[in-house]
């Protein structure tokens, strides 16, 4: 992977953390589904977001991508303040964001599907005048190679298998080298020779970005996260290593006690 | 094909057969082609079976066409169903209608009025001055930058006020409907600045060139043609770009193209500000072609009218919105004549039909398997009556035949 192009880097002051959310709320008819959270994510870091189901995993990424706007509190992604943007704007920032259930486009080649993708003609009219250039293909079969789709180009995505779908959804992020990555469940369904392949990508990826991995699967989470989060009833209830966050009598409460 | 089998056919099926293949198996080539052939029948086709009388009623349907055209772009490529397509039709031919009414009443025509100089209808209703949105209309030049820019700004109000909000689907659908019925109440109901329920009548010249000769109406025929084809070219080019992909993304998955960075809102925006342009021309085209424009064709009716157009021919296929149209409203002309009291029920068959049995519309019938077919079958008739004299083993004829069964 090349770094970064022309974002930039700087912009993160040597003690600034990469996301930043502080005192962040909301809540759906009184039920506070994220309650007065604070944490944040450093640059080079893949960090595992666990919980037990209604922990607020999902509404924090939907609180960070703009998908939600939060009752109270604030996110801070590099210098920019993310709460009140809209999702395409935040996207546009360089936090990209892969759903739970893989969100191909199926009528589309693996190609058109990165192309899609392709962080620049994104308005109408250049989307209309778009040409097919030599550094568009070249950036589509990089990404085609990494996410392990190279030879799968010219097939339409709905031929794909699910973990196939998972590492093309994947690719269409990286292909916008977002620095901020945040994954819901990117190895639910896939079988455990798949699951390898994505811990080894996503450490690859994580080389010069953040990555956010929303996710059930312990084993997993062991493989590939630097730090791990517990969230409990929209709360944050340990954070620290995986086998930290493994011995925390709070945790095994939380898993275990009911 | 299995070569031995094909060895056996006469050469010139074979070679039917071959160029067949090679012109039709690439998708965007067999739609230059389709296009190539509905070009052919607009232009030539139709001027040289067609009187004057009937061209003209070919060129009145063919204004609807630019309405389904729009519709296969908005609802059928971007997924958005706007019941209110005759808002803009109707606007672009109230544009139109306003400059004529304008011409026709010059002072001389006029000198009976209490108030001569203005239109018949103005006064009726006791105006005695031109209303000032009434006076841009009296320049050729600022009418014909009027028809599509009054429609596209409506339909430009319309997107920031319901995209933006992701407003979307039945909702919206709902809304334009609304819109549709609140214009054809207020032209309705302003008499005096309008015309009214008679709409906009009488009308005679265009800079002095009569629009009623038949002639005029010729020409008038042709330059819809030329319009409708430039038109449809133009959403050839759509459709096959990225844009056009983007399109059945945003109709597809959303949400996806929300989150890689696009804003959904400004392209569905783009999409139907060109299907509500597009409309627009076609309702001045009408207005040039009929002679007058009227508040029922702007209301809920026609424009559901249109989106079956757009439906029976298949909503995801541009030329399958001209034949749509032709047929429907082909359908309309005689079952309103045969037997008004049924049109109602027919199109509301129609459209259950589409809906349930061939949701692609007429684009949905494979007509390249329907060619196919009937090649084989003739091929394999040809050969039929050869067999004696060619001795050719009895299983083989038949092998072409079951194949011709199965398509």
């Amino acid at each position: 992977m090349s770094p970064p192009l022309g974002q930039s880097s700087v912009a993160a002051a040597p003690n600034r953390h990469l996301l930043e959310t502080t005192g962040l709320s909301v809540s759906f008819d009184g039920f506070k589904a994220v309650d007065d959270l604070s944490f944040y994510v450093n640059k080079g870091e893949v960090r595992a977001i666990i919980g037990p189901n209604g922990a607020g995993k999902t509404t924090l990424l939907d609180l960070i991508t703009g998908k939600t706007q939060p009752t109270k509190g604030h996110v801070r992604f590099k210098d920019l303040q993310l709460t009140g943007m809209r999702e395409y704007q935040i996207v546009r920032a360089g936090v990209g964001r892969k759903f739970q259930t893989p969100s191909v486009y199926e009528s589309l080649t693996v190609f058109e599907n990165l192309e899609m993708a392709f962080p620049d003609n994104r308005t109408s009219w250049s989307a209309w005048r778009f040409r097919r250039t030599p550094d568009v293909i070249a950036k589509v079969e990089e990404i085609a190679e990494l996410i392990y789709l190279r030879d799968r180009l010219r097939d339409r995505a709905e031929i794909l298998g699910h973990g196939q779908k998972q590492w093309l959804e994947i690719g269409a992020l990286l292909i916008q080298n977002p620095e901020l990555l945040l994954l819901d469940e990117p190895v639910a369904g896939m079988s455990a020779r798949e699951r390898e392949s994505t811990g080894k990508l996503l450490l690859e990826i994580a080389l010069n970005r953040a990555v956010v991995v929303v996710e059930h699967d312990m084993d997993f989470v062991k493989q590939i996260a630097h730090r791990v989060t517990v969230l409990h009833q929209g709360k944050l209830l340990a954070e620290g290593s995986m086998d930290d966050v493994q011995k925390n009598p709070k945790v095994i409460e939380v898993y275990l006690g009911h | 094909m299995p070569v031995a089998e094909s060895s056996r056919r006469p050469a010139a099926s074979v070679a039917l057969r071959h160029v067949t293949t090679v012109l039709f198996n690439d998708a965007r080539r067999r739609e230059n082609i389709y296009f190539g052939v509905l070009a052919v029948l607009l232009l030539v086709g139709f001027p040289l079976l067609l009187d004057t009388f009937h061209l003209n009623l070919v060129g009145k349907y063919l204004t609807y066409a630019f309405v389904a055209l729009g519709l296969v772009l908005c609802w059928g490529y971007g997924g958005i169903l706007s019941l209110g397509q005759g808002v803009f039709f109707g606007l672009g031919g109230y544009c139109m209608a306003m400059f004529l009414k304008l011409e026709a009443s010059d002072i001389a025509s006029t000198s009976i009025q209490s108030t001569p100089g203005i239109p018949d209808f103005m006064d009726w209703n006791q105006l005695t001055k031109l209303p000032a949105f009434w006076v841009p209309f009296k320049s050729l030049f600022l009418t014909v930058v009027a028809i599509p820019l009054v429609p596209s700004v409506l339909a430009l109000a319309l997107s920031a006020a319901m995209f933006k909000r992701r407003v979307g689907g039945v909702y919206f659908a709902i809304i334009t409907q609304a819109v549709a019925a609140i214009l054809s109440i207020l032209i309705i109901g302003q008499q005096g600045y309008t015309g009214g329920v008679n709409g906009i009548t009488d009308l005679k010249t265009l800079h002095g060139w009569d629009i009623r000769s038949d002639s005029a109406k010729m020409i008038l025929y042709f330059v819809n043609a030329a319009l409708l084809l430039g038109a449809i070219a133009l959403s050839f080019s759509i459709i096959r770009s990225k844009l056009g992909r983007l399109l059945l993304a945003v109709r597809d998955r959303e949400e996806r193209v929300l989150f890689t960075g696009y804003d959904v809102a400004n392209i569905k925006t783009v999409v139907f500000v060109l299907a509500a342009a597009f409309s627009a021309v076609g309702g001045a085209m009408f207005t040039l072609q009929v002679g007058f424009m009227s508040p029922s064709f702007v209301g809920i009716v026609p424009s559901i009218e249109m989106v079956i157009c757009a439906a029976v021919g298949g909503r995801t296929s541009l030329l399958g919105a001209v034949y749509g149209t032709l047929i429907v409203n082909y359908g309309k002309t005689y079952f309103s004549e045969a037997f008004p009291e049924l049109w109602l029920f027919v199109i509301g068959a129609l459209f259950i039909a589409v809906v349930m049995i061939f949701p692609d519309g007429l684009a949905g019938l494979d007509l390249r398997k329907a060619l196919h077919g009937l090649l084989t079958r003739a091929s394999g008739f040809a050969r039929k009556r050869k067999k004696p004299a060619a001795l050719v083993p009895p299983a083989a004829p038949s092998a072409p035949q079951t194949n011709a069964g199965s398509q």
